[in-house]
């Protein structure tokens, strides 16, 4: 049996897993607690979580693992994903006697507030006008995500998390997990990540929203029912998976090789590989992620400053932490340096909290946390096995 | 609860890391420099009930760490120690590693800042065969604990028994324990006074205290 059978009203079907059924978002819960209160003091009147489950939670409910999932990912860790029949995002990592070992661990990963694969966004329809919500959603953060699974979490009877693990925009919601409920983390994962969003990183994000918006189909955010603003959100993915590479990986990969022809045609079409890469990459995007989606979750990374919300000292975020950190970064990700992960590493030091941290040699950049890079998978591995030594399972 | 001896010795847990062991008191914080595969951290976490943390230079010690279940930061002392909070530890362990490190003046500074002590073990150079290398082969010393030719060796701050007293002594920086020790890691039993350790001794192995002023930050003012 690979789930179990929460008794909850509203809890959907957590065994409809593996993509099989038909609703892309897997299984689905409707939150009691609402209204749920924002961050920025907005309420939202409902809330639904998509989510999806493998494995099964122990009698003592001690052992279940959170992935969060990065900006454009969703809860489709492990199984092909619904829409583009590929396999789940991490599926090298999650599964039977893999890293996070689904005969020994309840995994959990949910669609973030604001995402556009089943939990509540401006995709989702707002219950006081009957359309969707588009840019009357009100601005989430990073915190907002984070509450959201804690109340989630609560709905389904789980007390507390043996691993919050996720990269990127993952890592920062493992971040505030760690700070926000100490008393909840056994142990956390933050991989290729940061405690605050640099200016860089906003202006990446912002060259992104601003394609989206210049778009004339994004129609103010209303473009719910029409074609949507495709090219724009395109270009923005193309911007933003420029940021998730490294310059050696590309010239490996492409350098200056052409597309499917022997000279340059002198002309603006894809003459070079990288941008047919690129266009192919933004073309398949909007295929399956919502504009303003991006628009709202981007806002959400570019909000996040740990250390602003506990006085502007980082270490304060997690003092008196008893959780285990194992802090991972990458040599060619220059999204998230490591210099990043270092001041994390710092702040839990000032606090005398259990780190371990390790930079990985990759020219993967980025989006390295999501592939298989043999030496990240082996600390996974110790560090994982190691705690759940230590917490008994 | 502390590991029975006789479990110890069963494991071969390396007599010098004993010494060091000996010297940590159960319940305390420790901070272990260069801590490579993880040994000593091990034995102070698992033998001896020491919440004791590592740094280390190599991906593949910190690999070897983390899979133990060590908490094990990936770090060059020369480069890092400066992040670590003031009286953050109980101990600041360099078991080693101290003829290795690039400024070994500032990493001993650092050592007894970041801990309210420092443990400190390093290969003598005033050690008789050392010595005796020297002056009738005329050669750079090949000794068990000095094993690497002198062109890519990583030791290239040596020094002997009283050039480190003396270097304490310049600091401020007071010895409360000294133990002598042979090649095999056992406590030398010729070298009782740090003047004989220095022509017996091939390792020394230093327990330090700052006990002189410090700033308002609670850091030590060295001399």
């Amino acid at each position: 049996m690979n789930s179990i059978a929460l008794p909850h009203p509203n809890y959907v079907d957590a065994r409809r897993q593996h993509g099989q059924d038909d609703d892309p978002r897997g299984s689905v819960l409707r939150l009691d607690a609402v209204p749920f209160r924002l961050v920025s003091g907005a309420e939202l009147p409902e809330v639904t979580v998509a989510y999806q489950t493998y494995g099964a939670l122990n009698a003592a409910k001690s052992n279940a693992v959170l992935i969060c999932h990065a900006l454009t990912l969703d809860q489709h860790v492990a199984n092909p994903h619904p829409i583009t029949g590929k396999d789940g995002w991490w599926e090298s990592a999650v599964g039977p006697g893999r890293i996070i070992d689904t005969n020994r661990f309840f995994v959990i990963c949910a669609n973030v507030l604001g995402g556009c694969l089943g939990t509540t966004g401006p995709k989702e329809i707002n219950p006081a006008t009957g359309r969707e919500w588009g840019i009357d959603f009100p601005v989430i953060t990073i915190g907002d995500m984070v509450r959201l699974q804690a109340a989630f979490l609560d709905q389904l009877g789980i007390p507390d998390l043996f691993c919050v693990i996720g990269g990127s925009m993952g890592g920062m919601q493992v971040l505030d997990w760690a700070a926000r409920y100490p008393e909840r983390v056994f142990s956390a994962i933050p991989v290729a990540t940061t405690a605050r969003h640099s200016a860089q990183n906003i202006a990446f994000h912002e060259v992104g929203r601003q394609a989206i918006m210049a778009d004339p189909e994004w129609r103010g955010g209303s473009y719910y029912g029409g074609p949507g603003p495709k090219a724009g959100l395109s270009v923005a993915r193309m911007a933003a998976h420029i940021t998730y590479l490294s310059e050696a990986g590309l010239h490996q990969k492409f350098g200056r090789k052409l597309q499917d022809r022997d000279a340059l045609t002198f002309g603006f079409d894809a003459d070079f590989q990288i941008e047919s890469y690129l266009r192919h990459q933004g073309s398949t995007f909007v295929d399956r992620f919502d504009a303003n989606s991006y628009l709202y979750i981007t806002r959400a990374m570019d909000y996040f400053d740990l250390a602003a919300d506990y006085g502007g000292l980082l270490a304060n975020a997690f003092k008196g932490t008893q959780a285990r950190f194992c802090v991972a970064s990458f040599t060619s990700d220059w999204l998230y340096p490591t210099a990043e992960s270092r001041a994390i590493v710092h702040a839990l030091n000032a606090v005398a909290a259990a780190v371990s941290f390790v930079e990985f040699e990759t020219d993967k950049g980025h989006d390295a946390f999501l592939l298989d890079v043999p030496e990240f998978y082996d600390v996974l591995r110790g560090f994982i096995g190691a705690a759940a030594e230590k917490r008994g399972l | 609860m502390v590991t029975r001896e006789a479990d110890i010795r069963a494991r071969d847990v390396r007599v010098d890391l004993l010494e060091i062991g000996r010297m940590i008191e159960p319940g305390s914080r420790v901070l272990d420099i260069g801590c490579g595969d993880g040994d000593l951290l091990y034995h102070l976490v698992h033998d001896r009930r020491v919440d004791a943390r590592g740094m280390e230079l190599t991906r593949e010690g910190v690999n070897a760490c983390v899979a133990r279940g060590l908490s094990v930061v990936q770090g060059d002392a020369d480069r890092d120690l400066v992040d670590y909070p003031t009286g953050a530890f109980d101990y600041a362990v360099l078991s080693q590693t101290l003829q290795a490190m690039r400024d070994t003046r500032a990493g001993l500074e650092q050592m007894l800042r970041i801990g309210k002590r420092a443990i400190v073990s390093f290969p003598n150079f005033g050690y008789w065969r050392v010595r005796m290398q020297l002056l009738f082969r005329g050669r750079m010393p090949d000794t068990q604990t000095l094993e690497h030719p002198w062109y890519n060796t990583p030791n290239i701050h040596l020094c002997t028994i009283r050039d480190f007293i003396e270097l304490c002594e310049d600091l401020g920086i007071s010895i409360e324990r000294f133990l002598a020790i042979d090649a095999g890691g056992k406590r030398s039993s010729t070298a009782h006074s740090a003047r004989r350790a220095n022509l017996m001794a091939e390792q020394a192995l230093f327990l330090l205290a700052f006990n002189g002023a410090r700033d308002s930050s609670g850091a030590p003012i060295y001399r």
